[in-house]
């Protein structure tokens, strides 16, 4: 648990240094707030901002930053010196990982102001959910990645993906059928409804499989490569 | 504290280690030289655990290498050739995180900090340091939590003289308080003025051992002594009776400006052995 504890401060601190990560966490909250603030257009549904940047964040934020971090400590041999003074690897991963998470929820947690009081808990719970699923998502890339530049080229295509899809899918049937595939699609509707009521089975099966998928991805891609 | 028998290692099908046989009693200070690609740094990861050997025995602090726990392994101290710093965090937050690995109190940074004169430099964020202040700090790092065994893989590469003197001088009073330590060195002169033994290491093999004067002494063929005389003439007698009374006379004469025995260093007896140099490209 120290280990855990020591690897969340030393992110913490090195957030506040590190624009890019920075701007990640703190760009969509802002927007989202600035949208639905300064813009409002007569028959736009109710929320529309909040839901469309929500998922955007669920789908870009968690998912860059897990796979940048990671590589980045790859590259510049910091991993390799925190594992010789013997923290586990999966202590770095899970404190990595609750980091990512706590900053992310308290963006959420930012977002959710513009939201009706009573939907708040089960939007949190929704953003919660999604932002699990892009971390171990990123955390794979992260993983796999020898360095930043090839963490970069192989989130950029899954993170586009994730986060524009549902955006498209509002305009288009046939890629809203391909979206669908996507967690961040099924986590849309949910947004839109801001409740499991009217949750197909069809939906809930590709959260578990997408879910499911990137841990299954994740342990093989952490057997086979570890943190080296 | 750190035996080594028979350790051999594959990369691919290149064999980095061929059978290596050390050991190295605890408080002494061990040199590995060879060049680059040697199989030092493989030899450094095999030993603390990074890595392990395809065959071969490695005992360290008394146990299988494979048997060490956590606290075992907290009482090494490793530098690697990479410093492996946050960039972003200053020198203090740097050696936080480890204080908190370590568990020691955050009012022995400012000593480790002093120790390594990098007190003024504290606050400066490590891409902003030189190269030599960013060694410091790797040594910093090493030395916050008192290890027992220090592993360090060419702790002075591409250092100034100066910065390199004073990297030497921690290292050997980290010896005086008693540390052992392992360091691996492509560097002649900083192998013969640190280690109590040495090994040198070649393709793999580790082609001869012992005290630095030990093998520059067994492989003194020459036994000649050179002169430089003060008229700008140099001179080589035979390292015999018979050039006592020539020396002695120039001496006297007052003629002699330098003198010299002509046994081999390290660089050279390494050369004689392999055909290679020391900090030649691998």
């Amino acid at each position: 648990m120290k280990n855990i504890l020591t690897i969340i401060k030393k992110q913490l601190k090195d957030t506040l240094k590190n624009k890019t990560v920075l701007i990640q966490f703190v760009l969509f909250p802002i927007i989202t707030l600035v949208m639905e603030n300064a813009v409002h257009i007569e028959s736009m549904p109710e929320h529309f901002f909040s839901k469309l940047f929500s998922v955007m964040y669920i789908g870009m934020a968690p998912l860059s930053v897990a796979a940048s971090i990671i590589a980045e400590e790859k590259e510049k041999n910091t991993l390799r010196v925190l594992v010789m003074a013997d923290i586990k690897p999966h202590q770095y991963l899970i404190g990595v990982g609750i980091y990512i998470w706590m900053i992310c929820m308290i963006g959420a947690g930012v977002i959710a102001t513009g939201l009706d009081p009573k939907d708040i808990p089960f939007y949190l719970l929704v953003m919660g959910v999604g932002f699990l699923i892009s971390i171990l998502a990123g955390a794979c890339v992260g993983v796999c990645a020898r360095d930043q530049m090839m963490a970069t080229s192989l989130y950029m295509p899954v993170m586009m993906a994730c986060s524009f899809m549902p955006m498209l899918a509002m305009f288009n049937e046939k890629i809203k059928s391909v979206a669908g595939i996507f967690y961040t699609q099924q986590l849309r509707e949910l947004l839109d409804r801001m409740s499991f009521e009217g949750m197909e089975t069809r939906g809930a099966a590709i959260l578990m499989v997408n879910m499911l998928l990137v841990i299954v991805l994740f342990f093989v891609m952490f057997k086979r490569k570890g943190l080296e | 504290m750190i035996q080594c028998s028979g350790v051999r290692k594959k990369y691919a099908d290149k064999e980095v280690l061929k059978g290596i046989d050390l050991d190295i009693p605890s408080g002494r200070i061990f040199g590995l030289l060879g060049p680059s690609g040697a199989g030092k740094t493989t030899l450094i990861r095999i030993i603390t655990g990074q890595q392990g050997a395809d065959s071969g025995r490695v005992r360290v602090l008394d146990k299988e290498v494979g048997e060490l726990s956590g606290k075992d392994k907290k009482q090494f101290g490793i530098m690697m050739d990479q410093f492996g710093l946050y960039e972003r965090l200053s020198c203090i937050d740097n050696l936080k995180i480890f204080a908190d690995v370590y568990g020691v109190p955050y009012r022995r940074i400012k000593d480790i900090l002093e120790l390594v004169g990098l007190a003024d430099a504290a606050k400066k964020p490590a891409s902003a340091l030189s190269k030599g202040m960013r060694a410091r700090l790797c040594l910093a790092r090493v030395f916050m939590h008192a290890p027992g065994i220090i592993f360090l893989d060419e702790p002075t590469s591409g250092l100034d003289p100066q910065t390199a003197r004073s990297v030497h001088k921690l290292i050997l009073e980290k010896k005086e308080s008693g540390c052992t330590i392992f360091l691996t060195t492509h560097n002649m002169e900083e192998a013969s003025s640190l280690c109590d033994t040495v090994a040198l290491l070649n393709e793999g093999t580790i082609v001869e051992e012992g005290t630095p004067g030990e093998i520059c002494r067994k492989y003194n063929h020459q036994k000649k002594i050179k002169l430089h005389l003060a008229s700008g003439e140099d001179m080589e007698l035979e390292h015999e009776k018979s050039s006592a009374e020539e020396i002695a006379r120039l001496l006297e004469e007052g003629r002699i400006e330098t003198i010299h025995s002509s046994e081999p260093n390290l660089e050279t007896v390494f050369l004689e052995l392999t055909g290679r140099k020391l900090e030649e490209d691998a």
